[in-house]
């Protein structure tokens, strides 16, 4: 195979990844920025997503997409139902305090992973994707279904920077980001906001996995990597910056795919790490963080 | 316990003093041996299972079907007149919690010895703790660890052919018949380093070549990024690849080359508790694959199989016959049965009475050769290398048709055995 099919295989496989990353590493950094609070369950809630999209199309018999398309529907749902509950039973009880919800999310982590290997098992197991179409290149194939992941992430991460943007619930939001203590004097309800983000998290990474999961599988220990690829990408792009997650999440995307195929995966991950490394030096705030007030 | 205060006539400390005392009595040492003659005590068996981690799928088919023969040997009398006590431990299929689970075994459990172990790298990092601990370890691996002579006297592998063994014994038939230009994919650590190693000299015996080697770091869940490895003049992709993301691996493999692609032969390993019709693996139609023991019954299976099959319960297609979802392991855990049985009958010629005959108990397994093929033996005909402490035994090619896989050649003992490259019978206990 010649370097121009290759580079272009491994841009496709690197937007792939970037697609994803990006959802899912949007929910932690939205967490982050508007509640302060350190995810650590984040990988967990996206596991959660890809095993709960296995339940639901398996619910249904005959055409896959409608087995899908319910998954899609329930499954980020579900998963934002249940961060609402650890929201409301957990960390709004420990006063979203940043070393007591650290803590907190680590035995969410925990608590979460084993209920899935005690009832879901530790079996890897596959979601049929809604459609099979094959793009034959000249110089090899290409999942159909893979390309439309990349499109419906960019239309996902389109619909919630106008959510944040353009709506009210949007300023809602920012308000309380930008200064908790001044919008409950306002009377923004803040702590029924936080709930909500930490919700809307969730079902970030829910549907990201819903995404994923006819590429992979649902399995009980998926949620580990995602994670650290996610945190990896929202302290280059800026805790709480919407925008830099997304331009962090196409550019390790992209570097893994690349550097991992031209290279070695090993190399792509020693880099990510160490530009984390350097931004942390240089630019403690991200590449499009603002400096704390 | 309620706040309202209701008052019973024990209190708090009181009960738990009473407790404490009573705890105390029955582990002070001597009274547990007065209860009981020391000839009806249970042999104790150290299960170490992968119940957990990346494993598990294996753990649990080597629990049930250790479970089965044990409550089968149990039922003929047990070993030695007493009966035999399955101790299970997780070890997460972590090679540090592995040397862990060894030690609690020894310590803790107090085992006669410790057992049941597939993953490679679990076996490479507990091997030295049972060495140490001069701790018998039966292990059911297939790596090829065992028999280098890099471990210990006190490692053995009597239950299931070695991964050198296996390679040798299907060369010739790839080369014969699928082509003799093979690109090898395989996962980058131990188990796939013996693939790697063996398989190269093996077909260069038949005239063939090994074109390109691709290495696949065991973490990785995406794999159309290695496919461009694969050199266009290749006549079989031979893949083995354990873990949870093998789906992934066959169905990219089917995206990428299409209905172009070269012959496929693969070690059933990628698909252990898998079931072959799940959606992706339409690709695999007509491939071939080795299989340890064949996972759909076959139409001229011994008697003995179909024993096997049915006391371990899995149905025709492999699957538990519970629940048809739940595919088995069966390419593999016929090993754990087969060992168990090895176990009582060396425990047997050592006239075996306790941790003092560990030793004997050794030096019997090792004075074994012959292993007929029968109920004790359902996967086949063994011969075993004392020396190495390794098992030889027949292998199985089958072709995935019509959503099943049918048995297309069946290699003899012969064809995989290999020079002893160590004698542990020299190492001192």
């Amino acid at each position: 195979m010649g370097f121009g099919p290759y580079l272009l295989l491994a841009t496709l496989e690197g937007l792939v990844t970037a697609a994803v990353l990006s959802l899912m590493a949007l929910g932690l950094s939205l967490v982050f920025g508007v509640m302060r609070v350190v995810n650590v369950a984040h990988g967990e809630f996206f596991m959660l997503g890809a095993v709960l999209a296995w339940y639901f199309s398996s619910l249904v018999v005959g055409d896959p997409a409608i087995g899908f398309l319910l998954a899609l529907a329930l499954s980020p749902l579900v998963v934002a139902l249940i961060a609402w509950l650890s929201d409301r039973l957990v960390l709004s009880r420990l006063k979203y305090e940043p070393e007591a919800t650290i803590v907190a999310t680590i035995g969410l982590l925990y608590i979460i992973q084993q209920l899935a290997l005690t009832y879901y098992g530790a079996d890897s197991r596959p979601v049929e994707a809604p459609f099979t179409w094959r793009i034959q290149l000249p110089w090899f194939g290409y999942s159909g279904y893979k390309l439309a992941v990349i499109g419906a992430s960019i239309l996902l991460v389109g619909l919630t920077a106008l959510l944040m943007m353009r709506s009210r619930i949007g300023l809602i939001m920012r308000a309380t980001q930008y200064d908790s203590e001044t919008a409950q004097t306002f009377g923004i309800p803040v702590r029924r906001v936080y709930s909500a983000v930490f919700a809307l998290g969730a079902a970030l990474a829910a549907i990201a996995a819903v995404l994923v999961v006819p590429i992979r599988q649902a399995h009980y220990l998926m949620g580990q990597e995602p994670l650290l690829l996610s945190f990896i990408v929202v302290i280059i792009g800026g805790l709480g910056s919407l925008r830099g997650t997304v331009v962090a999440a196409v550019l390790i995307g992209l570097s893994d795919g690349i550097i991992s195929m031209f290279f070695s995966p090993t190399l792509a991950k020693m880099l990510a790490t160490l530009l984390v490394a350097l931004v942390l030096v240089f630019r403690p705030q991200g590449l499009f963080g603002t400096a704390a007030r | 316990m309620t706040s309202n205060g209701i008052s019973t006539p024990f209190s708090r400390r009181s009960v738990l003093k009473g407790l404490g005392a009573s705890t105390g009595l029955i582990a002070a040492p001597g009274f547990m041996r007065y209860a009981q003659a020391q000839s009806s005590e249970p042999i104790r068996i150290g299960f170490q299972c992968h119940r957990t981690g990346i494993g598990a799928s294996y753990g649990r088919w080597y629990e049930r079907t250790t479970m089965a023969a044990a409550k089968l040997i149990n039922e003929a009398g047990g070993i030695n007149g007493r009966p035999l006590e399955i101790v299970i431990e997780d070890d997460g299929t972590d090679p540090a919690r592995g040397a862990e689970v060894v030690e609690k075994f020894a310590n803790q459990h107090k085992v006669d010895l410790v057992y049941g172990t597939l993953f490679s790298h679990v076996v490479v990092g507990s091997a030295p703790a049972a060495g140490e601990l001069k701790m018998p370890y039966y292990v059911v691996s297939e790596g090829y660890h065992v028999a280098s002579g890099k471990l210990n006297r006190y490692c053995l592998q009597p239950g299931i052919t070695d991964v050198k063994a296996q390679v040798r014994s299907v060369a010739p038939w790839i080369a014969d018949n699928l082509g003799k230009k093979v690109t090898l994919v395989y996962p980058d650590y131990a188990f796939g380093h013996d693939h790697r190693d063996f398989f190269e000299p093996a077909i260069q015996a038949q005239g063939g070549e090994v074109v390109a080697k691709v290495a696949i770091p065991p973490t990785e869940t995406s794999f159309t990024r290695y496919l461009p490895q694969i050199p266009r003049n290749t006549d079989v992709i031979y893949h083995v690849m354990v873990g949870p993301a093998v789906l992934t691996f066959v169905k990219e493999l089917g995206e990428f080359f299409g209905n172009s692609g070269p012959q496929l032969f693969g070690f059933i390993d990628s698909l252990e508790a898998v079931n072959i019709n799940s959606p992706g693996l339409e690709f695999l139609d007509g491939s071939h694959f080795w299989e340890g023991m064949p996972r759909y019954a076959q139409p001229d299976q011994p008697d003995y199989v179909d024993f096997y099959r049915k006391t371990v319960g899995i149905n025709d297609e492999g699957a538990s016959v519970n629940d048809a979802n739940d595919v088995s392991t069966n390419a593999h855990m016929f090993g754990c049965w087969e060992t168990l049985f090895i176990i009582k009958r060396a425990m047997e010629a050592a006239n075996y009475q306790g941790p003092q005959d560990r030793q004997k108990l050794i030096e019997a397994t090792e004075a074994m050769e012959e292993m007929e093929a029968g109920r004790e033996h359902p996967q086949g005909r063994k011969i075993f290398n004392g020396k190495i402490h390794q098992a030889f035994g027949e292998q199985s090619i089958s072709k995935l048709e019509g959503g099943r896989l049918n048995v297309v050649h069946r290699t003899s003992v012969e064809d995989g055995l290999y020079e002893a490259e160590a004698d542990y019978t020299t190492q001192s206990f």
